[in-house]
């Protein structure tokens, strides 16, 4: 049952990194890929039907952790209390900037949204990044399972950090530019004329600096945590995650440029989910890894739910998956095709 | 104020409150909406379509202001309560995954296609959109009334040796004989706020004389739902949360009746100020024996009263517990009296020119709030000083970790954020309203 849990909740936190990662990523090149009024709805109009089905995967990856784990939820949500405040301040900002910008014609009103929207998707992966900083290199847990970490210490990953080190900064200056690549390549594949050509060229820059920056997070990690690397290639078969990583990075370059534009934006989204998979996996059974004491360490092992609970979850939460992976295939299939804003319609 | 769980309290009961103002009206309007759309199916009216045009764009509103304020929520058990989490999570936390994984999911892929494809869904599959998310947001209701049930009465868990809750018992937990009577109460208290405000922006338009027909496509359907509703929520299913309470919160019930000294041909309190110091009712006007009655069928039942137990053991708060009960079975009982004078004269056919009801109709759109509010807070309030009744007290149930200085910051943060929603959202709402249901968006 733990490493059956371990994946559930991880993996619809990857499945919600790559999702709510695009439409992050769209908002991030909001401004510099749309100018026009025109332009912006269309952007806007492109995520409209799915941002809100995306955020669903972190409610329901949070409420799996609070059931399956819970002195992880606890022990998570409580330590990174300011930041994970931080970042449901901008959640909400942000999703009031996509609902009102088309509520007024005002164009000082509408640059006013734009500009909220953007910037919060900026800050979103940003911190959602170095959150996942925070969890690769762990936090000072002690012997009752709890933690407090400031913002910022001294900038060192030591025992005592704070959320923003050089480490998690280095992790989210990549998860920045992956996303923001990953969300341009959405918008090359709903968008035409000149959003679809900005996001292009959009897209190539971002991949192009987030390889150096993934060569540099990864020996960076490898360096502070060299049993993630351990334990991820303790098993032959495991070089798959490399190997796949590599050629979806591939598929990227060689599809953006083909103008295999679905095929590029899947590429990117198994990048992503891979990058997840090999973090997670390197780091199994650790659910956050305590700076103090390795006794400390919150695991699979010492935070699962019993057994009664989670079989009778199991069962209803694989007919609950089924049905959401059902909607979502519903809903892509009912907005297929290039976007157009509509411009006397309802909507943005 | 050095004490963090006050202000884990104040921030938890402020952006609970804040939240439940919006799902409140939208679980009773998806059912207002598809009934419109269900009538138009049949008359093959036009103007009933228009109206749940204009119901589902505010339904749109304040379903964004609930997904917006809601969130946090999910977070904040483990941010805020982290102790209880712990405690409770292996249980508690069942009912917020199944809601996530069967109700947000629905709603969520549903919410889109209902504001924006009606033209491509055509009307029966608008009403099957509008169905979907009905079914959503009332699936959402019970999984977390199942939560709050497991709060107020513990059922199908088991104490482990290692100190924290486990469930034992998966029907027992979801089928808590309170979940069924708060469900009924919370989701009949919901259709009486949408009632209340599908009648208040009929009788807004026919006063300022406009879109009359739509205004009684409004109060036609609003007033007899709201009638229902408004009955349903006191009898049976306040009447019998009432009797659960009696059985299984008796401290509970002294306080919210401001009750001291118990006994036989127990009084209810009309009127009158609780002072705990001096375990007295101020100035009382009461009704001898009706609480004995209504809290355990006879009236010469004995009713214990809060002199009855140890003081450690009452709520904490029995001053605004005993006058948010009170609110809420004071406006639940005006609410009775409204609509049903309203719908005597709808049925007399003479509503339309009787401004006194229709003024009264406009103006009654913010008590359901404040009903729903107060009856919440009886809950919440009513269950202290237990946040898991009988085995954890919410002086044990904090984050021992987080710092009060950031409690502090983001509650302050959490005010001014929602302080700005609020703006905006009225003033859609405003505008919306003025625009009427003929606007095309």
């Amino acid at each position: 049952m733990e490493p059956l849990w371990y994946g559930i909740v991880f993996g619809m936190l990857a499945v919600y990194a790559v999702l709510d990662g695009f439409d992050f990523g769209a908002g991030i090149v909001h401004m510099f890929v749309a100018r026009t009024d025109t332009e912006r709805r269309t952007v806007l109009a492109a995520i409209g039907p799915v941002w809100d089905g995306n955020e669903v995967w972190l409610i329901a990856g949070g409420g799996v952790l609070f059931m399956a784990f819970p002195r992880a939820y606890s022990a998570y949500l409580s330590g990174f209390y300011l930041p994970l405040m931080i970042v449901l301040w901008l959640l909400i900002l942000r999703g009031v900037a996509i609902e009102m910008r088309g509520h007024h014609d005002n164009p000082l009103w509408r640059d006013f949204w734009d500009a909220v929207f953007s910037l919060s998707s900026t800050l979103l992966a940003v911190v959602l990044g170095a959150s996942l900083g925070n969890v690769v290199r762990g936090a000072p847990l002690g012997a009752q399972g709890f933690f407090a970490m400031p913002l910022f210490t001294d900038f060192r990953p030591g025992p005592q950090p704070g959320v923003f080190d050089w480490y998690t900064l280095l992790v989210a200056g990549f998860v920045l530019c992956l996303l923001t690549g990953h969300g341009a390549l959405y918008l090359v594949w709903k968008t035409s004329g000149p959003v679809q050509e900005r996001s292009r060229r959009c897209a190539r820059h971002a991949w192009r600096s987030a390889i150096p920056l993934w060569g540099l997070a990864t020996a960076a990690t490898l360096w502070l945590r060299p049993q993630i690397f351990n334990t991820l290639f303790a098993a032959p078969w495991r070089v798959l995650f490399l190997v796949v990583m590599l050629a979806s990075l591939y598929g990227v370059f060689h599809h953006l440029a083909g103008r295999s534009e679905l095929r590029a934006f899947l590429s990117s989204s198994v990048f992503i989910l891979t990058l997840f998979a090999s973090t997670m996996t390197g780091s199994y059974p650790v659910l956050l890894r305590s700076t103090l004491d390795p006794a400390h360490h919150l695991t699979a092992a010492n935070c699962l739910a019993r057994q009664a609970g989670l079989q009778v979850a199991l069962a209803w939460w694989s007919a609950g998956i089924a049905l959401a992976a059902a909607y979502f295939a519903f809903l892509f299939y009912a907005i297929r095709g290039k976007v157009i804003a509509d411009d006397d319609g309802p909507g943005y | 104020m050095n004490d963090g769980v006050v202000w884990h309290r104040i921030q938890f009961a402020f952006t609970i409150t804040y939240h439940y103002l919006f799902p409140q009206l939208t679980m009773g309007l998806a059912l207002l909406i598809v009934a419109f759309k269900f009538a138009g199916l049949r008359r093959g009216d036009e103007q009933y379509h228009e109206v749940a045009r204009f119901w589902g764009r505010m339904f749109g509103l304040n379903f964004g202001m609930g997904v917006a304020t809601g969130i946090p929520l999910e977070f904040q058990f483990g941010a805020n309560w982290a102790r209880f989490s712990n405690f409770a999570g292996e249980v508690v936390g069942q009912t917020l995954a199944l809601e996530g994984v069967f109700a947000f999911f629905l709603e969520s892929t549903f919410l889109g296609l209902f504001l924006f494809g009606e033209k491509r869904l055509g009307p029966r599959g608008h009403l099957a959109a509008a169905l979907a998310l009905c079914l959503g947001s009332w699936l959402s209701g019970y999984f977390i009334i199942v939560a709050n049930a497991f709060m107020q009465h513990p059922a199908g868990h088991e104490l482990g040796a290692d100190g924290v809750l486990h469930l034992a018992d998966f029907a027992a937990f979801v089928g808590n004989p309170w979940a069924a009577w708060q469900y009924a109460h919370t989701m009949t208290a919901s259709v009486v706020t949408a009632s209340f405000v599908v009648c208040g922006a009929g009788a807004y338009w026919l006063l300022m004389g406009r879109d009359a027909p739509h205004a009684l496509i409004c109060l036609r359907m609003g007033i007899p739902f709201g009638l229902l509703a408004t009955v349903l929520a006191a009898f049976p299913t306040g009447d019998r949360q009432g009797k659960l309470v009696a059985d299984d919160q008796p401290i509970t019930l002294a306080a919210m009746e401001g009750l001291f000294d118990g006994g036989p041909f127990a009084e209810l309190a009309i009127i009158g100020q609780p002072d705990v110091k001096r375990r007295s009712l101020e100035n009382p006007v009461v009704v001898p024996g009706a609480l004995s009655f209504l809290a355990y069928g006879t009236f010469g039942s004995t009713v214990r009263g809060l002199n009855d137990y140890s003081p450690e053991d009452w709520p904490d708060n029995i001053e605004l517990l005993y006058y948010a009960y009170h609110i809420m079975v004071g406006l639940g009982t005006l609410f009775i009296l409204v609509m049903s004078a309203a719908a005597i004269l709808l049925w007399r056919q003479r509503l339309q020119q009787s401004r006194a009801m229709l003024w009264v109709l406009m103006l009654a759109v913010p008590f359901p709030y404040i009903a729903n509010t107060a009856g919440w807070w009886t809950a919440e309030l009513g269950r202290q000083p237990w946040v898991v009744y009988g085995l954890l007290r919410t002086a044990d149930a904090g984050s021992p970790a987080v710092n009060t200085g950031n409690v502090v910051f983001t509650t302050l943060g959490f005010a001014g954020l929602y302080f700005l929603l609020g703006v905006l959202f009225l003033s859609q709402v405003a505008r919306g309203v003025a625009r009427g249901p003929t606007a095309a968006h």
